[in-house]
């Protein structure tokens, strides 16, 4: 019993010093978006602020555009996250419930995108969107993300597993494709659509490359690009980054305090299973 | 009565189709013009050369492929990126699935433990290497000052080409880690407790009951995590954008910031192109190998 105890105690103070050092970066973000600037330039550096100060915050929102840049990076990933949604859900329920020529080689056809990385098609899609004129503009931010095969894979498995019961009935009672996509399977599918809604919505306003090749106007930049364009601002004090950062932190917070769970188990068992 | 029915069903059946491509058109659209296309358009400018506005100036042939196989650059960039995954990947999953040993069991505060480890998905390589510039930092960094407090003098953790990949390393191991941490969290939850108990009743330790019957029950997650990881870590970017750029001495110059520098900074869309589709056809081969060799391995139940 006394090892056992012993035992415990072990794995406690193990997991607690490892927590500690995961944490750390956090913590230091955070704490230090609270000093002034007088306590920031002590070194080294205290752990935590004296007191909250909330100067840090204020001048970040007011000297850079930090909130024009969460603003513009809501639109973008949200518009990307409704678009996906939509046509995900139309071409998963194609693939899933309709009979139709030629639908074994489109569906290898989408599987091959899953194939394609992102390094091969930047150049050719950078050259199109300055083409079309569309450099610093919402459309070349979105247009470009508004489908994804991922998506596509994961309902369509996602429909397959729906209770065939109720789709029969539907079928027997004469209720055509498109009432049984809006009635049935959408409303049903709502824990996949979520899934796949959080993980696209994260993806893109975690996205860096794009945006940094397709922005050059600050108005434009999006959260991530702003924030590490702060590195550049000579005058820019520590604290004022950290605050700006935290503040970029917070969103992606909420969200995977809301089911992150939920979210990866969703993903991976689409993975595994395939 | 049954040519009507026959003309019904045909009816439907033309209906069906019509529909099933209507479905998949808004998909389709996007995926041929930012997906089919471009994945064409990069195979011909990598034959080209182009002007800075990306107009071909001059058709090369395989020239791109020739200039890049005999200057060493490639070479160097290709032994970068191996670096960088030998680094992370193997650390990462190796790290994870200790912390997801540790914290898998029904201990008292077990919930906060996971949620911690579980917390760095929430960074994104933006804002995680700005944090991490910032901790690098040479003379008021924190990673120094804890140095010093074990008389350890200062490293330059960036700007020492010895130590800029570790640290890059080490800034993508911690970014890695959640979602690592997660799934193979999810994976041990997933085998059942009976196992365990079979095992403790057969007298196994914790450690041979971890080695010989939960390793290989977990293994087709741990196959999943690895070929993420691996085609995740050839495609790293942000993170030597912001921290290294590349340098110092191109000991951070991996393939996807050298085509980054071809294409964006110097406007050479040929090279960058020719780089590119050698890039995709190694993460290609690298995968099929990895489920042609590894899957074997796998145990699948």
């Amino acid at each position: 019993m006394i090892a056992r105890r012993l035992q415990y105690s072990v794995l406690y103070l193990v997991l607690t010093v490892l927590a500690l050092v995961v944490l750390y970066p956090f913590l230091f973000t955070v704490f230090s978006s609270f000093m002034t600037e007088k306590e920031v330039s002590v070194y080294p550096p205290p752990i935590f602020p004296s007191r909250p100060y909330l100067g840090n915050f204020i001048e970040a929102i007011e000297t850079v555009p930090v909130l024009r840049f969460i603003l513009n990076s809501f639109i973008v990933s949200g518009a990307i996250t409704i678009c996906q949604l939509i046509t995900s859900s139309l071409a998963a329920y194609a693939f899933a419930f309709l009979q139709f020529r030629g639908k074994s080689v489109l569906f290898m056809l989408f599987l091959s995108t899953m194939m394609i990385p992102w390094e091969v098609t930047i150049i050719p899609n950078y050259l199109t969107v300055k083409n079309w004129g569309w450099m610093d503009s919402y459309q070349g931010l979105i247009v470009p993300f508004m489908a994804g095969a991922f998506g596509v894979f994961l309902l369509r498995q996602f429909f397959l597993q729906l209770p065939h019961e109720l789709i029969d009935a539907a079928k027997i009672d004469g209720c055509g494709h498109l009432r049984r996509f809006f009635t049935i399977i959408m409303p049903l599918a709502r824990p996949g659509l979520s899934t796949l809604g959080v993980y696209v919505f994260l993806h893109q306003w975690n996205s860096y490359l794009w945006p940094l090749l397709i922005t050059n106007r600050p108005t434009m930049r999006t959260v991530q690009i702003g924030v590490a364009m702060l590195q550049h601002e000579e005058v820019m004090s520590w604290n004022l980054i950290l605050a700006g950062v935290t503040l970029v932190l917070l969103p992606s917070l909420l969200l995977i305090v809301f089911g992150v769970k939920q979210l990866v188990r969703g993903i991976t068992a689409g993975a595994i299973k395939g | 009565m049954s040519a009507q029915v026959k003309t019904l069903k045909k009816k439907n059946n033309w209906q069906e189709h019509l529909l099933g491509y209507l479905f998949l058109a808004p998909a389709l659209i996007v995926f041929t013009m930012f997906m089919f296309y471009p994945m064409l358009r990069s195979i011909y400018l990598s034959m080209t050369i182009t002007d800075p506005r990306g107009r071909v100036a001059e058709f090369v042939g395989f020239e791109n492929y020739i200039d890049l196989f005999s200057s060493g650059q490639f070479f160097t960039n290709l032994k970068a990126t191996l670096l960088f995954i030998l680094l992370t990947v193997p650390t990462c999953i190796v790290w994870s699935l200790f912390l997801a040993a540790l914290t898998h069991n029904k201990l008292r505060g077990m919930k906060l433990f996971q949620f911690v480890f579980s917390l760095p998905i929430i960074v994104s390589v933006g804002t995680g290497s700005i944090i991490w510039l910032l901790l690098f930092h040479p003379t008021a960094g924190m990673l120094n000052y804890f140095l010093s407090l074990v008389n350890i003098p200062p490293v330059s953790w960036l700007s020492d080409p010895k130590w800029a990949m570790i640290s890059v390393s080490m800034m993508t191991v911690w970014m890695n880690m959640g979602f690592v941490y997660i799934v193979l969290l999810s994976g041990l939850q997933g085998i059942p407790d009976e196992i365990y108990e079979s095992a403790k009743i057969d007298g196994a330790g914790p450690a041979r009951t971890f080695v010989r019957i939960v390793l290989p029950l977990l293994s087709p997650v741990i196959f999943f995590v690895l070929v993420v990881s691996i085609i995740g870590a050839f495609q790293a970017f942000g993170q030597i954008h912001i921290l290294t750029r590349g340098g110092p001495v191109n000991a951070t110059n991996v393939v996807v910031y050298q085509i980054y520098q071809d294409a964006f900074i110097n406007f050479r869309f040929g090279i960058g192109s020719a780089q590119a589709l050698v890039l995709f056809l190694i993460i290609l081969a690298l995968t099929v190998l990895q489920f042609t060799v590894l899957e074997r391995k796998v145990h699948y139940q």
